[in-house]
């Protein structure tokens, strides 16, 4: 085989790989892992992130944390059957509204974690499996340590998270009895009118 | 803040729980919950948070560090004495080999012992009773005490009955030291508060779900049952 052939082959298999981002995915807990510790890399260190400066904080957020999350399906696992009733334009609607709301509580979080290590378990799963939960461990001194768990799915833009599960306690469960309580006294567009006022009023806080 | 004014709260609502009649399945007495929910918001907005806000705001951290130092190693006992009553030798022994380790540590002042690598166990008396099979029954919103349910109720009622700061003799001095462990114990959750305002839509139900998944994991030693999808 010629040079020329196997740079050939190289350029082909790269051109391949782009087309297709699934042959160059990061393993689901290698991106949980890479993300966490760049995300706390920056709370440590950013002067702005320190002094609670609002913008810089979503920044972080929705250029870091926000590309790994699978926000449909995590606003479809959370609405269960009543994903179904919604309509398309609902659907939309919601998977805006709740992003917001996510993105807006974990602005008011993020600068607690300055002081805390992660540690990752073996991921235990087949390599072949669409769905895997990634394992860490939260240590802090003087308290047990808190378990973080992340629902990941495979999709083709790579591995996305649609579950964040703090101490047993998954963020998806939680809002399910949430909206299902919004969807029985008001509907689907109850719910939609309650998560857009909470984020109007979240707004007007910051 | 007396103890026994809180805790004779929740003794009534644990009698009350009794004679519950039907509803939500998990929180059959949501009426009087919600109830107690609003009694309970201005009392904490008002007296508890900013108590807990103003000792994180002025007493140093490593002051306040070593106070949850001083009381975790009560719970740590705890932790043992349920981790033997559920069979569970390794993590009993790691709970009072904590206690042993930390009395030296000026005594149970500082965690050596996390830094040793013992971790900290987090058994109660609710999840023993859970472990044995027993039901969590009604869910209970108790004024200054918060979620609880019939069972882990009756379990927290055990726990500060028996644990040690009940034994001191001069009453005073109790009280003080309770006042401090409630302090203690609401300071470190405000930021989990804070975070359940920015994030409920209905903040009862939200503190529910939360406090059910979360002894339902803690029972089951971190690998609950999988939910029921409705």
């Amino acid at each position: 085989m010629t040079f020329m052939n196997t740079l050939r082959i190289v350029a082909a298999l790269l051109a391949a790989a782009a087309a297709f981002p699934a042959f160059a995915q990061e393993a689901p807990d290698a991106l949980v892992k890479r993300t966490s510790s760049e995300v706390l890399q920056i709370v440590r260190t950013d002067p702005k992130v320190q002094a609670g400066d609002q913008q810089r904080i979503r920044e972080v957020i929705e250029t870091k944390l926000l590309p790994n999350f699978d926000f449909e399906r995590m606003t479809a696992l959370a609405m269960g059957r009543n994903w179904n009733k919604a309509t398309p334009e609902q659907q939309k609607l919601l998977v805006e509204q709740f992003r917001t709301l996510l993105v807006r509580t974990y602005s008011g979080a993020l600068s607690q974690y300055k002081d805390q290590t992660i540690d990752f378990k073996p991921l235990r799963a087949d390599p072949a499996a669409a769905d895997v939960i990634v394992r860490s461990e939260v240590v802090r001194s003087g308290q047990a340590p808190v378990q973080i768990d992340y629902g990941m799915t495979r999709t083709p833009a790579g591995w996305k998270a649609y579950d964040v599960i703090v101490g047993g306690v998954s963020l998806v469960t939680n809002y399910r009895d949430e909206f299902n309580e919004q969807i029985k006294g008001g509907g689907v567009d109850g719910l939609i009118k309650t998560l857009g006022d909470k984020n109007k009023g979240a707004t007007g806080k910051l | 803040m007396n103890v026994r004014a809180v805790t004779s709260v929740l003794a009534a609502m644990l009698l009350s729980a009794c004679a519950s009649t039907p509803g939500r399945v998990d929180d059959p007495l949501e009426p009087m919950n919600r109830a107690m929910y609003a009694i309970n918001k201005p009392i904490d907005d008002h007296v508890m948070r900013p108590i807990a806000q103003a000792y994180v705001d002025y007493v140093p951290q490593l002051v306040r560090q070593g106070v949850s130092n001083v009381f975790g190693n009560i719970d740590d006992l705890f932790s043992g004495i349920n981790g033997l009553l559920q069979g569970k030798t390794e993590k009993a022994g790691n709970d009072f080999g904590r206690v042993l380790v930390n009395f030296w540590g000026v005594f149970g002042l500082v965690d050596i012992a996390t830094d040793l690598g013992i971790p900290k166990g987090n058994e109660d008396f609710g999840q023993t009773f859970g472990y044995w099979g027993i039901p969590q029954g009604p869910y209970l919103f108790v004024p200054l005490w918060g979620p609880t349910t019939v069972r882990d109720g009756t379990g927290s009622l055990i726990r500060v009955w028996y644990g040690p700061v009940g034994y001191i003799p001069y009453v005073p001095f109790r009280n003080i030291l309770y006042g401090i462990g409630a302090v203690d114990i609401r300071a470190s959750a405000l930021g989990t508060t804070s975070l359940i305002d920015e994030a409920a839509l209905d903040p009862y139900t939200f503190v529910r779900r939360a406090y059910l998944q979360r002894r339902e994991y803690l029972v089951h030693d971190g690998s609950p049952p999988p939910e029921k999808d409705d």
